[in-house]
C-alpha cells in the first residue's frame, strides 16, 4: 500500500512499487488530464507538480511519491480559471490540445520559480515539453502576459 | 462543466433534443428534410448537419468532422450559427458519430470547410427561415417584415421580438423551405464568419477535462498493449503467454490474426497482452520473447533504397506532362544545370499515440477513438467482426493531433477483435515507441530536377522527376510507380510557363506501410523544385524572387491536364478552384515584402524563400537563418497565405504557426530510417522534433479574398523546407539537398 496525496486528498494504491505515477493517476485514479506521450520523459505532457516541483509523471515511480502532495492539472483550480489557464484562453493557445496539461503545469512551476522569465528563460524552462501542433509562440506569449503583472505572479506563486 | 465530446447519433440527437421537457426541437424538421439536403458529390452523399433549439434559446450545432487541432469544432458551427443568426455564447457543438448521412467524414485533405462552407450556411439559413416564418405566423404578419438577429426575431415595425426558443416549436412543424428560396447573409453582415472567435473546448482543454481517444475509460474495462512485427509482414512463431502472464496486472494473452496482404488497414501481426492497468500491459510485453519468421521485407534497408532510386532518377522516366522537346533543348544547350534530392521516410508523431476502445456484445461493436475517418472506421469494425456496419457505433473523441495517422482504423479495429474475444470492454493503448515504428508513413523520395537556359539567362527548359513508393502500394500490393493522386500533389501541376517541360516518374516499391502525412508528397514536390529554382537563380545571378517571376510568366489560369495526366485538383472542379498563376505571384510577392528577405543581412545569415500552391490554397514562405561554424540556426519564418474566404481568421494563424513548426522539424530534424527491415527510431529522443527553444520567430500574413475558401490545415507546410534550405546556402554556401539538415550540420 502507498499512501499519498492527489489535489488535496489523500490516496491510497496497491499496485507494483515500480508503477510510474502517471498510470496510477490515469488507470487507478481515472485522472486523465494528465497525458501519456512518451513513457520516458521525453515529451513533457506528464507533467504534475510533487511537492510545488514539477515532475515528468511517466517515469516516476510511484513507490516515490509516497508521503508526497501531488498537484495535477485538474486540481491546478476548480473551474479552470488559474490566471495561466485563463492567459492559454486568451491567447487561445490549444489546438488539439493534447500537450497543454503539461505545458500549463510546466508553465506555472516555471512561474512560481521566476515571477518575470525572459525569452530565454521560457526557452530553457519549457524545452522538455513538446508540442507538434506548434503553439510555442502562443504559449511563450501567454507566460509573458501572466509574468507582467505582479499580482497575478503572486497568485500564481500561491496556487503553485 | 462539459467533460467530454458529446457524441450522438442522429436518432439520439432527435431523442434527447424531442419535444417536451425543456428543449424543442427544429432538429426533428431538419432531419426529416436530409433528402432535401442531400447532394451528390463524386457518388458520395454530401451532407447533413443538424441544428436543434432548445427552449431555454440555447443552440446545439453538430459538428461531424473530427477535432485534431485544426479548429473544426469551432469553425462549422461559426458557420451554421452565422446564417440561423444565433447567439454565440448560446451555441453548444455536438460531435456527430460515424454517419453516412452527414456525407463524407474523413477529416483530411484540408476540405472540412471547403467542402462543407455551402452546405453549412444553407443549414443555418433554412433554419433561420422557418423560425422567421413561424414568428411571422405568431404575429400574422409578413414575413418580409421580421428579421432574426442575436437568437431572436424581430418585427421591423413594432419592435417586438421573439426568442428562437419560444418560437422554435412551432418553427419545426412548417415544412423545410425550398433550398432555391434560402438568402444569405452578405460579408459585410457576417458577425462570426471572418472573426477570431476563441476555440471552442479552450476551457476544457486547458483544464484536462477534454477526453481523447487514451482518455476513455469504461467499466469492467481491460486494457491491451500489442507487441506487433518490426518488419512488415513478419510472423509470429512462437511466444511466452506464461512469463507475460507472470507479470502483476497481466490477465491474458492473445495471438492477433494473421495479417492479410496487401497491407490496406489490417492490424499488423502480434501479440497482444490484456492487464488491469496500461503499465501491466506494458510490461507484459517485455517478456513475451517472441520468435519471428521475419519474410522478404527484412531485406529493406533505406540506405541502399536510396542509394538505388538515386542511381535510375537520372535516366529518362515515364512522362505524364510534357510540354515541347526538353532532350533536344539540353542537348543543345550550353547553359545546363541538375540536381538529385532526398526526403526520408517520416513519422506524423502526434503527440497523442493511437488509442480505441471497444465493446462487442450482443452481435454488435461500439467504438471510441481519435479517428479521423469514423466512417472508414466503422466498415472496417465491421468487416473484421463479420457483422453489417449498421451494427457498429462508432464514437469520436478529441484527437490528440493526427496529421493523417489517425485516418487509418487499424487500431479501432485491433480493439474491436479483443473486445470480442475477451467478452468485455477492451482499450487498445499504442505508445509511442509504437507509434513511431508501426506506423504508416510519409513516403522515402528522391527527385531530379535539370534545367537549360539561353544566353539572355532566361530558362528555356524544366524537366523533373520523382520517385516513391505509392501510398496505392498499401491498398494493392502491387503498385511500384507514383500515381495521378500524388503526382497531383505540387508535381504534375508545376506552374511555370517554359517552352520545354518534362514531368515523368520512376518505379519504386513498398517496403512499409505508406500512408498520409500533413500535405503527403507536395512535402518532396515543393522541397525539390523550390530548392531548385534557388539554385537556377544563383545560376543566373538574379534574385530568387525575379527568378520565381520568370518561371511562373503571365498571370493566367493553368490546366495542367495530359492524356497520361489527370490533374485531381484535390477533387475540386478548375472552374471553381482555378490554379491562379497571378494568386501564386500575390503570396509571393507579400512575403518578400512584409518579411524584408529581398534586403541585405548580416555576415552569416541569408533568407530562403518559396511559394507553393496546395489545397486549392497558395502560400509563400521567407526562412531567414544564422549559419555559424556549420550550426544553424533558424531566426525568423513568415508566411503568406490565400485559403479564399477565411472563416476564423485566428485558427488560420495558429495553423499557419503550426504548419511553419511541422515544416521545420522535417526540414531540420526529421528521418525514418529502416534497417533490415525494421524503423531504427523508437521515440522522441530519436525522432526529434522542433522544441521551444528551436522556434524562431514567426510573422503570419492572410491575404483577404473573396475567392470560395481553400485548404488550411496543410498548405503551409511544403514550402517550409525549401525556403530554410535556401536561406542556409545564402547564409553558408552549402546546398542541402537531402533531408533532414541535421545529417548535414548542427541544428
Amino acid at each position: 500500500m502507498i499512501n499519498f496525496s492527489v489535489n488535496g486528498k489523500q490516496q491510497q494504491v496497491d499496485v507494483d512499487p515500480n508503477m510510474p505515477l502517471l498510470w496510477v493517476l490515469r488507470d487507478s485514479l481515472g485522472l486523465t488530464g494528465s497525458k501519456f506521450g512518451c513513457g520516458m520523459a521525453q515529451c513533457g505532457a506528464c507533467t504534475v507538480h510533487i511537492d510545488g516541483q514539477p515532475v515528468r509523471s511517466c517515469v516516476m515511480p510511484i513507490s516515490a511519491v509516497a508521503g508526497k502532495q501531488v498537484t495535477t492539472i485538474e486540481g491546478l483550480s476548480n473551474t479552470g480559471d488559474h490566471p495561466v489557464q485563463k492567459a492559454w484562453i486568451e491567447h487561445n493557445v490549444p489546438q488539439c490540445g493534447y500537450c497543454q496539461s503539461g505545458q500549463i503545469m510546466s508553465a506555472v512551476a516555471l512561474l512560481s520559480q521566476n515571477e518575470a522569465p525572459s525569452d530565454e528563460d521560457i526557452d530553457n524552462y519549457m524545452q522538455g515539453n513538446i508540442c507538434r501542433c506548434g503553439t510555442y509562440p502562443r504559449i511563450k506569449a501567454a507566460i509573458k502576459s501572466v509574468a507582467k503583472g505582479a499580482d497575478l505572479a503572486k497568485n500564481v506563486g500561491d496556487d503553485a | 462543466m462539459s467533460h467530454k465530446i458529446e457524441n450522438v447519433s442522429r436518432r439520439q440527437f432527435l431523442k434527447v433534443s424531442g419535444v417536451g421537457a425543456s428543449s424543442f426541437v427544429l432538429a426533428s424538421s431538419l432531419g426529416s428534410f436530409a433528402p432535401v439536403w442531400a447532394q451528390q458529390n463524386q457518388n458520395d452523399v454530401e451532407l447533413n448537419l443538424f441544428v436543434s433549439i432548445h427552449a431555454d434559446n440555447k443552440v446545439d450545432i453538430i459538428c461531424h468532422r473530427s477535432e485534431m487541432g485544426q479548429g473544426v469544432r469551432t469553425s462549422i458551427p461559426q458557420v451554421v450559427a452565422e446564417e440561423l443568426c444565433a447567439k454565440w455564447d448560446l451555441v453548444s457543438v455536438v460531435q456527430g458519430q460515424a454517419n453516412k448521412e452527414y456525407g463524407s467524414q474523413n477529416t483530411d485533405g484540408s476540405r472540412s470547410i471547403r467542402r462543407f462552407y455551402t452546405t453549412l450556411r444553407q443549414m443555418g439559413a433554412s433554419a433561420r427561415a422557418m423560425l422567421e416564418q413561424a414568428a411571422a405566423d405568431l404575429w400574422k404578419v409578413d414575413v418580409n417584415s421580421v428579421y432574426a438577429e442575436q437568437s431572436y426575431v424581430h418585427h421591423k415595425d413594432s419592435n417586438r421580438k421573439v426568442s428562437f426558443g419560444y418560437i422554435a416549436e412551432a418553427a419545426g412543424k412548417l415544412s423545410p423551405p425550398n433550398p432555391d428560396s434560402l438568402t444569405f447573409k452578405s460579408k459585410k453582415d457576417f458577425k462570426l464568419i471572418g472573426k477570431p472567435v476563441t476555440g471552442i473546448d479552450s476551457t476544457e482543454i486547458v483544464s484536462g477535462q477534454a477526453e481523447f481517444g487514451q482518455d476513455i475509460r469504461l467499466q469492467s474495462m481491460v486494457y491491451a498493449s500489442i507487441e506487433r512485427a518490426k518488419v512488415l509482414g513478419a510472423k509470429v512463431t512462437s511466444y511466452d503467454a506464461d512469463a507475460a502472464k507472470s507479470v502483476k496486472g497481466v490477465i491474458d494473452t492473445f495471438k492477433m490474426p494473421e495479417q492479410p496482404m496487401p497491407v490496406v488497414f489490417h492490424p499488423m501481426n502480434g501479440v497482444a497482452v490484456i492487464a488491469n492497468n496500461t503499465w501491466s500491459a506494458l510490461q507484459g510485453r517485455k517478456a513475451l520473447n517472441i520468435d519471428w519468421e521475419l519474410g522478404d521485407n527484412s531485406q529493406h534497408n533505406t540506405q541502399e533504397y536510396i542509394a538505388d532510386l538515386k542511381a535510375n532518377i537520372v535516366n529518362k522516366g515515364n512522362p505524364i506532362r510534357v510540354e515541347g522537346d526538353v532532350y533536344s533543348d539540353l542537348d543543345q544547350a550550353t547553359d545546363t544545370h541538375s540536381a538529385t534530392y532526398s526526403v526520408p521516410y517520416l513519422s506524423q508523431a502526434p503527440m497523442e499515440p493511437s488509442a480505441a476502445t471497444a465493446v462487442v456484445k450482443d452481435g454488435k461493436c461500439e467504438i471510441w477513438a481519435c479517428t479521423q475517418s469514423p466512417q472508414v472506421t466503422q466498415q472496417n469494425v465491421a468487416q473484421a467482426l463479420g457483422i453489417e456496419p449498421e451494427n457498429v457505433t462508432v464514437n469520436v473523441t478529441f484527437l490528440g493531433g493526427a496529421f493523417g495517422r489517425k485516418a487509418k482504423p487499424d487500431f479501432s479495429i485491433e480493439a474491436a477483435l479483443l473486445a470480442k474475444q475477451l467478452k468485455r470492454p477492451v482499450k487498445v493503448v499504442w505508445s509511442r515507441e509504437d507509434d513511431i515504428q508501426q506506423g504508416f508513413y510519409h513516403a522515402v523520395s528522391v527527385l531530379h530536377v535539370a534545367a537549360a537556359m539561353d544566353a539572355k539567362k532566361q530558362v528555356t527548359s524544366w524537366l523533373q522527376r520523382t520517385a516513391f513508393p505509392s501510398i496505392s502500394w498499401t491498398f494493392t500490393g502491387t503498385v511500384d510507380e507514383p500515381q495521378t493522386g500524388e503526382l497531383s500533389l505540387g508535381f504534375g501541376d508545376v506552374p511555370f510557363n517554359i517552352q520545354n517541360l518534362s514531368c515523368e516518374t520512376h518505379k519504386a516499391t513498398g517496403h512499409i506501410r505508406i500512408g498520409w502525412m500533413r500535405s503527403v508528397s507536395n512535402i518532396q514536390h515543393s522541397f525539390a523544385i523550390g530548392s531548385f529554382v534557388d539554385e537556377l537563380a544563383s545560376k543566373a545571378g538574379i534574385s530568387t524572387h525575379k527568378m520565381w517571376h520568370q518561371l511562373l510568366g503571365e498571370d493566367r489560369l493553368l490546366n495542367p491536364k495530359t492524356d497520361d495526366f489527370d490533374y485531381q485538383n484535390y477533387g475540386e472542379p478548375l472552374e471553381v478552384f482555378p490554379v491562379d498563376i497571378k494568386r501564386i505571384k500575390k503570396a509571393l510577392d507579400l512575403v518578400v515584402e512584409k518579411s524584408g528577405a529581398n534586403q541585405p543581412t548580416q555576415e552569416n545569415e541569408g533568407w530562403g524563400i518559396c511559394v507553393h500552391r496546395s489545397f486549392v490554397s497558395y502560400c509563400a514562405v521567407a526562412t531567414k537563418v544564422k549559419v555559424v561554424d556549420n550550426k544553424v540556426t533558424v531566426l525568423e519564418v513568415h508566411s503568406a497565405i490565400d485559403a479564399g474566404t477565411v472563416v476564423n481568421p485566428d485558427r488560420v494563424r495558429s495553423q499557419q504557426e503550426g504548419s511553419m513548426i511541422f515544416g521545420l522539424s522535417l526540414a531540420l530534424l526529421g528521418e525514418i530510417s529502416v534497417k533490415d527491415g525494421a524503423v531504427e527510431q523508437s521515440n522522441f529522443h530519436d525522432y526529434q522534433v522542433l522544441r521551444m527553444h528551436q522556434c524562431p520567430k514567426i510573422e503570419t500574413y492572410i491575404i483577404e479574398s473573396d475567392a470560395p475558401p481553400g485548404g488550411v490545415g496543410e498548405p503551409g507546410t511544403p514550402p517550409v523546407a525549401p525556403s530554410l534550405a535556401n536561406a542556409i546556402y545564402h547564409a553558408s554556401g552549402k546546398r542541402i539537398r537531402d533531408l533532414p539538415i541535421k545529417n548535414h550540420m548542427a541544428v
